[in-house]
């Protein structure tokens, strides 16, 4: 049973933000989903100080063995998620991270320091895929701004912070150790790929917005060098993601430095696709296959 | 009735053509009927993903019929090919397996219920009188209308059914979904029945003098149904439309199948549709 910065965990599988929704799948699926829980952590999609209503559509557009998205954090802002969808996340059998998302430290603070007050919230994850509007940079691709913004909330909340990173820096170890450094509790990565495709319909953009983030097995490989390169510079835990489809994905970045994973955009196609991961590895563990090196398939 | 938790392989007990469509049969061992409106998540188990690592994600495709069969649901699904998930779905073969999801989002509502909808959203508190029911297809967007028509004689609701097409390619479905029943026809090319928009059916059908006690369903291509939501609201008859979004999950999870609303801010089209009424979304956009 997994330890994740001191909450247990039935197993090593969790979820990537914004990638399951689960007060909508309660409704569709009902009581099942609770008794069938896919992950054993549950990460809520980003939540902001204000409401958003997110990005005008096209959201979304298939590419070869994945898809690009931008969505543009549709959320019901602090109060909304607090008033109305806590009470429903508590309910869910497993823990409860939340993901924020601030462009100042004020707002970060605000967010961390509120959520984590709340006994029904196990974690907080930082979001810092988002300029700083004093800089201008973005947080999570520069290690000082990282480092600082880590600084600055650590005191406000004893609850784990993850720092999800983002996969569109050159070195993205010195931004984990940075976060490290500043009192991240864990890290998680990665989050989506700067991508972007042409509709040859029309000439144009397929997403609305120009460009969006890729997900799906075409990342992978990406993410896999990228937990790899963080895991050699950082002591803190690690949530791999990036692409997992199956026990042997989810192996894949164990094996790589992860001490969990996340499923994303997998659970677009299969529902109960982090139940079909956590049972595979478990299998695979337990057979020995865990530990067997790792190889092309034949 | 919920949808079953997760997808689950069902077998293809028939495929083929209808016309310029192709249309496929499933049994499906676990789940509820579906009402009319609902769609599944499909994707065939073997090549998806077979040219270019495309279709990757399931597509959405909303119930044509369902009969309750040997050991569980046929469902009836019409397609046409467009892309790489369509075409590969209308490659199946009796035998195959399909990954299904569902069934998803809402449904169809009566006439009458519809009607008090409108009229108590207008104020008026006057007796709801029994009403008929106007189905208006296109395209592939005939689909839903032919579970949605059985439905409403199994009810007993007087219904008419205006059906439009581009041409005698982009054509098909009649004979299977729609043989049982009298049907007004329109083509882009005058194949068949009217020549023009099947829209033009619709007015003049409105402008007759029983036009208020008809409520009017829609399905098909997003120019019409905004069409169709204009003529309604113009005409001040109740009306709900069964719209299509880019969607990669079609329950709640991936916020792609965003619709615009009236007052800012956006429908999921999966878990709040796909069967909207025009004042629940920007129609200048549908």
């Amino acid at each position: 049973m997994p330890d994740f910065c001191g909450i247990e965990l039935e197993h090593p599988v969790i979820n990537a933000s914004g990638t399951f929704d689960a007060i909508a799948a309660r409704r569709i699926y009902g009581d099942a989903l609770l008794a069938d829980f896919p992950f054993s952590a549950f990460v809520s999609k980003t939540i902001t100080l204000e409401s958003r209503t997110g990005n005008e559509p096209q959201r979304i557009w298939e590419t070869p063995a994945g898809m690009i998205n931008s969505i543009g954090l549709p959320n019901k802002g602090l109060g909304g998620f607090l008033a109305e969808d806590l009470p429903q996340l508590a309910q869910l059998p497993v823990p409860l991270i939340v993901s924020v998302m601030a462009t100042n430290h004020e707002n970060f603070a605000r967010l961390v320091s509120e959520l984590g007050s709340r006994d029904e919230v196990a974690a907080i994850e930082l979001n810092v895929s988002c300029p700083n509007v004093h800089s201008g940079l973005i947080v999570g691709e520069q290690p000082g701004e990282t480092e600082s913004l880590l600084e600055s909330l650590r005191p406000l909340s004893g609850k784990p912070l993850i720092v999800k990173l983002t996969p569109n820096v050159a070195a993205p170890a010195e931004v984990a150790a940075a976060a490290e450094q500043g009192g991240a509790d864990a890290v998680s990565l990665i989050n989506t790929l700067k991508a972007s495709a042409i509709d040859p319909a029309t000439g144009e953009p397929g997403i609305r917005a120009g460009q969006g983030g890729l997900s799906g097995p075409a990342v992978r490989p990406v993410a896999v060098a990228q937990v790899r390169a963080v895991a050699a510079a950082v002591s803190i835990p690690i949530v791999g993601m990036g692409g997992i489809s199956s026990g042997a994905d989810g192996l894949e970045f164990l094996r790589a430095g992860a001490s969990l994973v996340a499923v994303g955009t997998e659970s677009f196609r299969d529902p109960r696709a982090g139940s079909r991961v956590a049972g595979a590895i478990a299998a695979a563990l337990q057979t020995g296959q865990g530990g067997a090196p790792i190889g092309n398939p034949a | 009735m919920t949808a079953p938790f997760g997808r689950r392989l069902c077998e293809v007990s028939e495929s083929r053509v209808s016309g310029g469509y192709r249309l496929f049969s499933l049994l499906d061992r676990d789940g509820p009927q579906p009402l009319p409106g609902q769609f599944y998540m499909l994707a065939s188990e073997r090549h998806w993903e077979q040219s270019g690592q495309r279709p990757y994600l399931p597509r959405a495709l909303s119930v044509a019929e369902m009969r309750p069969a040997a050991g569980g649901v046929q469902l009836d699904f019409l397609i046409e090919g467009i892309g790489p998930g369509t075409d590969r779905l209308c490659e199946l073969e009796p035998g195959e397996n399909v990954w299904l999801n569902g069934p998803l989002g809402n449904s169809f509502t009566t006439p009458r219920e519809l009607h008090q909808l409108l009229r108590s959203a207008e104020g008026e508190v006057d007796a709801v009188r029994p009403v008929g029911a106007i189905l208006v297809g296109g395209g592939i967007g005939i689909a839903p209308l032919a579970l949605l028509r059985r439905t409403f004689a199994a009810k007993n609701i007087p219904t008419r059914v205006l059906l439009g097409f581009r041409d005698a390619a982009h054509s098909g479905g009649l004979d299977d979904l729609f043989s049982c029943c009298e049907v007004r026809l329109a083509s882009d090319d005058g194949h068949a029945g009217h020549r023009g928009f099947v829209t033009d059916l619709l007015a003049a059908m409105l402008a007759g003098d029983d036009a208020g006690s008809a409520a009017v369903y829609s399905c098909g291509p997003p120019q019409m149904l905004e069409a169709v939501g204009a003529m309604c609201v113009e005409a001040g008859v109740a009306c709900e439309l069964a719209m299509e979004s880019p969607m990669a999950c079609g329950y709640g999870a991936c916020f792609g199948c965003a619709v615009p609303k009236p007052g800012g801010g956006y429908l999921r089209l999966c878990v709040d549709g796909p069967v909207v009424r025009p004042d629940q979304v920007e129609l200048a956009h549908a």
